[in-house]
């Protein structure tokens, strides 16, 4: 443990932050079960000592749901996987739920546009539960676009030894920035997602492996490191069809679910600081070999090496105003003869400001909440210059997303977003430029 | 209502004005602003084929999977030609093996066209040691239908290859062995079996299909039926294609792109009207600058009906020119000298900065980096008009320039 602390405590970053009330905030019903900082009651009689917030998942949680809120427990993006309502009620030995998005939208790009559409972009079912002491399940199973694509993008199994060491095992998210944890579309005032974060961290991204996490917490504070060993990208990162190196790509790879590309593993680690009254800071990296260096044992090419950092930022202002963020960077080893096309380093990020505007019953439902939302967002897929000319290589864009959001209750968001984006090719000639309106909901089921 | 509530919805009231100063919805550029589109009128048969040509031009994407290179220049048609206009250093090809018209002597050394990328795992082209070369920069598309109807009678029309009128100019045509799959139309006229070319910066291209094949080829590393054998490296002992099966273009998708080349719209001339752009346009005439790059032409009989009987305005003659010692790079296509250059279109010239990145790359090889400069490197038959231009007040100058960023 103190060898942990010695390699990981380093990444510690402690940053101000403000406490974050939940009329902003679009959801706050559930905590974690390693964030819990208060014991209730046993609901059943067990001799061996256990460490106190261990204890408190397992006395109350007869799946993985909590059986009441944890006032004042610190979340942080790590928390995501079981910050989810489905975990919250009943007493079913296997708990069930998910959520399901849909829209429809009106986009325009200089002049030209293909109508109004309707999109059901997702519907995930969670499956949990807690097997035995301290031994949780959980699964996330996602139909995109109706049934273009289905994926399971979470089946793990979490064994808790202490709150500072967990082992985890089976398809899990690799913790790159808070996006790719955190992404259920509830969850979120825009009906896109953001760009970077599915475009240069392939959100959802999701491999086999194994890995430790885990917490150090107190009330007002809360320390969380992840470190998984996983399958992970192939070398359509930099041939695919995007024409840029596109690490989505890797995706369309189904057998990554059954062996490694290439036999090395992906590493990702993550660590994130949580302040109540400052906020929540987030460091992580990932990174392996993307190619096919050999086979049989025959050389083919050099090893080339893919990595990605990200950091990821989010707070609370005295006014209610919620502010989250992540900016990622990824640097990719492009053979030097491939074409420039494809990036050697990308980078990019975004900003969301999301105000509440009322809070109140409205139609019926107490503590209704209407937000004001934006969004700003910059991808640059390609940074660098020619080799030809020493110009900028450009292929980038840029996105400007005012939105307005009803909650009825924190689980479920209406949606209303007009998105203008700006996207130039990669010699940098005058941009393309979209714009559109988006209507939508997601809800928590 | 509380003044951070007011002070979001001003903030939100500003951005929304930011974005909504052009339109919500941002409107098409002007049709004169565009090298893109397709000729007006096609018939929606028509319209679904040029549909097929442009995904297949401007969005197929090849990768090694699909059989991309080994070795190659670009990953797509649209790579080399954005928005339909012209190219520029990145996307710049070698060509190489030939000083004169006694063919290709690299053939076996991977002429004629470098190919200096390659796919992972394989080794790109170098420039074999004493190969003659000249460097390309990909021209724009826009109208190329229209100079592919015209007829071989009226290309030949105006050659004067021993300067008859003795005006210093003579222009002849790139005479061109016609590949395996070439079939003659009816305005073909062949000379000791050879056709009259006119795609290329040397005019070594027949015709479209002649030209979209050598590209698909040459510029990204995909065979078709008309061209079976991948371009490989010759300097590497044993190297293979990709390994992927050929074809790895389908002949109907080479033939909606070239039905898509042929039936992309002439560029728009901006402002024709403008006092300064008449008065350039007449000192273009005077100059003689027009007797190479001939400003007016009209189609015959097509095949496509709504290439017949068009008048066009391409500033081409199609024909090869002395461009001078200054140009001449000593390599050469056909039968064409060294010196010799085919007389590239100047329609479309006023928007190149839209396609090569805000900058300029004109003649053959991009090495001009303005329209002025452009003019005065030309040589040869061009160097009576050079000298008038040079000799021209910056008034007048100026009203020639702002004819040719019309075009």
């Amino acid at each position: 443990m103190r060898t942990l602390y010695f390699l990981i405590g380093p990444l510690l970053i402690q940053v101000a932050a403000h406490a974050q009330p939940d009329a902003a905030r679009p959801i706050s019903t559930s905590v974690t079960a390693a964030s819990a900082v208060t014991v209730p009651k046993p609901m059943e009689s067990d001799s061996t000592p256990m460490p106190k917030a261990f204890a408190d998942l397992f006395y109350r949680d007869s799946t993985l749901r909590k059986g009441k809120q944890e006032k004042g427990a610190l979340k942080i993006n790590m928390d995501a996987t079981y910050d989810r309502p489905f975990l919250t009620s009943t007493k079913a030995p296997v708990s069930i739920g998910g959520y399901l998005e849909a829209n429809s939208q009106y986009m325009q790009t200089d002049g030209v546009t293909d109508g109004l559409s309707f999109q059901a972009r997702r519907m995930t079912i969670f499956l949990a539960s807690t097997i035995n002491r301290r031994i949780k399940f959980l699964s996330e199973i996602e139909f995109e676009d109706g049934t273009k694509e289905i994926n399971i993008e979470f089946a793990a199994m979490d064994i808790e030894l202490t709150p500072l060491l967990n082992l985890r095992g089976g398809i899990i998210m690799n913790p790159i920035g808070s996006f790719n944890q955190n992404h259920d579309g509830p969850k979120w005032e825009f009906i896109d997602r953001p760009i970077s974060s599915i475009t240069i961290i392939p959100s959802t991204w999701s491999n086999v492996g194994f890995g430790l996490f885990g917490k150090k917490y107190t009330a007002n504070w809360v320390w969380a490191y992840e470190a998984y060993l996983t399958n992970g990208f192939d070398d359509q990162i930099i041939a695919n069809t995007q024409n840029r190196t596109f690490l989505p790509a890797t995706k369309a790879n189904r057998d990554r679910f059954d062996e490694s590309f290439n036999g090395v593993p992906l590493v990702t680690l993550k660590t994130a600081f949580k302040r109540r009254k400052w906020g929540e800071i987030g460091l992580s990296w990932m990174g392996g070999v993307y190619n096919k260096f050999q086979v049989d044992g025959l050389v083919l090419d050099q090893r080339r090496r893919v990595d990605v950092w990200a950091l990821d930022f989010n707070t609370t202002l005295p006014t209610g105003t919620f502010i989250n963020s992540e900016f990622v960077w990824a640097s990719i080893d492009v053979p030097p003869t491939y074409t420039q096309q494809f990036g050697r380093m990308q980078q990019g990020g975004w900003v969301d400001i999301v105000h509440p505007l009322v809070k109140k019953t409205m139609f019926g439902w107490k503590k209704a909440v209407v937000n004001a939302a934006l969004r700003v967002e910059r991808v640059d897929y390609n940074v660098g210059t020619f080799t030809e000319t020493g110009d900028p290589l450009r292929d980038d864009l840029w996105a400007i997303v005012p939105g307005l959001s009803f909650r009825p209750s924190p689980t479920t968001v209406i949606r209303a977003n007009y998105r203008y984006h700006w996207q130039t090719d990669l010699l940098g000639n005058p941009p393309a430029r979209t714009a559109g309106f988006q209507f939508g909901f997601s809800t928590y089921f | 209502m509380k003044k951070i509530t007011l002070l979001y919805l001003f903030l939100s009231a500003v951005v929304f004005g930011v974005v909504a100063c052009e339109a919500l919805l941002p409107a098409a550029p002007a049709d004169d602003a565009l090298l893109d589109g397709p000729i007006a009128e096609l018939t929606p048969e028509q319209n679904a084929l040029f549909l097929a040509g442009d995904v297949a031009f401007n969005d197929e994407i090849f990768t090694p999977a699909t059989g991309l290179g080994p070795t190659f220049v670009a990953s797509s048609c649209g790579s080399c030609h954005a928005g339909d206009g012209k190219g520029t250093p990145f996307t710049t090809l070698v060509r190489f093996g030939q000083h004169d018209d006694t063919g290709n002597q690299f053939m076996e050394r991977g002429g004629p066209q470098l190919q200096n990328r390659a796919i992972p795992g394989h080794t790109a082209e170098l420039l074999p040691a004493g190969a003659a070369f000249s460097k390309f920069t990909p021209p724009a598309n826009t109208g190329l239908g229209m100079l592919g109807a015209l007829s071989d009678a009226q290309i030949l029309a105006n050659a004067d290859p021993t300067d008859k009128d003795g005006d210093g100019i003579s222009g002849v045509p790139n005479w061109i062995d016609a590949p395996d799959y070439f079939k003659p139309q009816w305005f073909h006229k062949p000379h000791n079996g050879q056709y009259v070319g006119r795609f290329g910066k040397k005019a070594a291209a027949i015709d479209l299909l002649h030209q979209t094949v050598n590209a698909y080829k040459q510029d990204m590393g995909i065979t078709s039926e008309f061209d079976s054998e991948d371009p490989i490296n010759y300097s590497v002992s044993g190297q293979a294609g990709d390994g992927v099966d050929d074809p790895e273009v389908s002949t109907a998708k080479v033939n909606a792109v070239v039905f898509y080349l042929r039936t992309l719209k002439v560029p728009v001339q901006r402002t024709p009207t403008d006092p300064m752009v008449v008065a350039g346009k007449q000192l273009f005439i005077s100059l003689d600058c027009g007797k190479c790059h001939t400003p007016d032409w009209k189609t015959p009989q097509s095949d496509i009906a709504v290439l017949s009987d068009q008048t066009f305005a391409p500033y081409t003659d199609l024909l090869l020119h002395d461009m001078g010692a200054g140009l001449d790079d000593g390599y050469t296509e056909g039968r064409a000298k060294t010196t010799e250059w085919k007389t590239p279109a100047l329609w479309g010239l006023g928007l190149s900065q839209n396609s090569q990145g805000g900058r300029v790359f004109l003649l053959h090889d991009g090495r001009a980096h303005s329209v002025d400069e452009a003019i005065r490197l030309h040589g040869g038959e061009a160097s009576r008009s050079v000298e008038k231009y040079a000799k021209l007040a910056e008034a007048e100058r100026g009203k020639l320039l702002r004819f040719l960023d019309s075009l």
